[in-house]
């Protein structure tokens, strides 16, 4: 389905991806770790053409993201959905706008049609009777669920989570958990997660993949990836602070 | 001194490679005028933004403009026993020069500032990259509406300021200072021809392009977290405003 053959990209003379090399197949739900500041979020930003990596290849389905004109890059941005770390919700908008957006600007669906879906949506998230509110009346975690309604009410083929628990308390942390999980289940999309959310994120991805000083170092199924016996992973893992990442000096 | 050479090099390549993505992305936005979607209602609120909210502003500097300029002539005037061009000398130095450079720097400060904020704080929250991510261009989005409200609105305010700043000079002159209403009016007409007010309507519409441009860019690439915003405003202020003078110092001595 993806494939990432071997990308680099610096920025100001910064290596951050040193040759990332990753597949992922057709409907898993792939979560991505490391540490922050490792490039977990510019790999997710090169899948969608938002940065343009100084060299290797993302195939998407056979296609090249960096060999087609601007309008292939345009039509295969349609198969995708985003979950930002932020949410990314528009404020100036409310839930329902929001939600709405993308089928009134991509789609020729009649107001009634578009009311149900994104009524229907926000259903799926668990959220009913916040259609007026702005983002900023809304606490972080509803505020990441009507960002997954928006990312989904395409149906999108791809799903990008980009920390979606970040900053979340841990019930909320375990309903957005819970969220993907059904609405992967429901929708059957390629989902790929980017989490520091261990040991949970074990509970919900088909596999995982480490991405430690901007190459993918181990990647496998949850039960592989934590009886590894690499010792980066390890530590990653358990959080230790002694071992070969140093993070105190 | 091989250092400094280098620092000077290296700094004038930078500002280099800075005006030419300025001018790219200008380019790029007035293309996307005639791609679709057309953004039609979003265009509008951009000039109730650049308009509406602007009015006040506006009518208070246009009336004290005209009447320190009516206050100011009127002795000048006086010197020479020519009191009686003193409508002809405040209409035409609004309409040719202090009206569209005046109320380009208001709504500068008013709306470009608030411009840049707004656009900067949508690309650092990455509502931006929200956009590109749903397959639609950004450039439809936020940039063009305001280029083309700025196109429609700052003419508008121009004129509102000249005729403003006018009835401001009238009340000084015939109130104050006791000249005739028919002097101030008559004079006036014979004076300020055609060609005065294309000038006007020119310079307030490239001001237009110039402050939505600068705003729009400085925004648009505006840098991390809350100080990149204010960085963005401030330079996107100071930048519109150095533009503005520049452009009109170089339409007025081409323009004679």
């Amino acid at each position: 389905m993806i494939e990432i053959i071997d990308l680099r990209k610096s920025f100001n003379g910064q290596e951050v991806l040193r040759g990332v090399t990753l597949t992922i197949h057709e409907r898993e739900l792939i979560a991505i770790i490391g540490r922050s500041g490792m490039g977990k979020s510019v790999l997710l930003k090169h899948l969608i053409g938002l940065h343009r990596p100084d060299s290797g290849r993302i195939l998407i389905k056979g296609e090249d993201i960096m060999q087609v004109c601007l309008r292939d890059v345009c039509r295969l941005r349609e198969r995708f959905g985003v979950l930002f770390q932020g949410g990314a919700l528009f404020d100036s908008m409310t839930v329902y706008e929001n939600v709405a957006f993308p089928l009134q600007e991509k789609t020729r669906f009649s107001k009634a049609e578009i009311r149900e879906r994104v009524h229907h949506a926000l259903e799926d998230v668990g959220l009913t009777g916040v259609d007026d509110k702005y983002p900023a009346e809304l606490s972080g975690g509803m505020r990441k669920r009507v960002a997954l309604a928006r990312a989904l009410i395409t149906e999108p083929e791809i799903v990008l989570f980009d920390e979606p628990t970040t900053g979340l308390d841990p019930i909320s942390l375990n309903a957005i958990h819970r969220l993907i999980i059904r609405t992967h289940r429901k929708y059957q999309f390629t989902g790929i997660v980017i989490s520091h959310d261990i040991p949970q994120i074990f509970d919900i991805a088909d596999r995982v993949a480490m991405l430690h000083d901007g190459k993918i170092i181990e990647v496998g199924l949850p039960e592989e990836i934590q009886r590894s016996e690499n010792p980066i992973v390890k530590q990653f893992i358990t959080g230790s602070l002694e071992g070969p990442i140093k993070v105190l000096h | 001194m091989v250092n400094i050479l280098r620092m000077t090099g290296r700094y004038t390549l930078s500002e280099i490679r800075n005006l030419g993505r300025m001018f790219l992305f200008l380019l790029t936005s007035l293309g996307h005028i005639f791609i679709p979607p057309f953004k039609f209602r979003l265009m509008l609120r951009q000039i109730w933004f650049f308009g509406n909210k602007s009015m006040l502003v506006i009518l208070l500097t246009g009336s004290f403009t005209g009447m320190v300029l009516s206050l100011q002539i009127y002795f000048t005037l006086r010197k020479f026993g020519s009191e009686a061009l003193l409508g002809p000398a405040v209409a035409l130095s609004l309409i040719r020069e202090l009206g569209p450079v005046l109320s380009a720097l208001m709504v500068t400060g008013r709306a470009g500032s608030a411009l840049t904020a707004e656009i900067g704080i949508m690309r650092i929250t990455e509502q931006i990259d929200a956009l590109i991510s749903m397959a639609l261009s950004p450039k439809n989005y936020l940039i063009v509406p305001n280029l083309l409200a700025a196109l429609i609105s700052f003419p508008l305010l121009c004129s509102i300021f000249d005729l403003i700043g006018i009835y401001g000079g009238y009340v000084v002159a015939v109130k104050l200072l006791g000249m005739s209403s028919g002097t101030y009016f008559s004079q006036m007409q014979d004076f300020v021809e055609m060609e005065d007010i294309w000038m006007g309507i020119v310079k307030s519409l490239s001001f237009g392009l110039i402050v939505s441009w600068v705003s729009c860019y400085k925004g648009y690439t505006t840098g991390y977290g809350a100080k990149g915003v204010s960085r963005a405003t401030t330079e996107a202020v100071v930048l519109s405003s150095i533009l503005i003078l520049i452009w009109d110092y170089f339409i007025g001595s081409v323009w004679t």
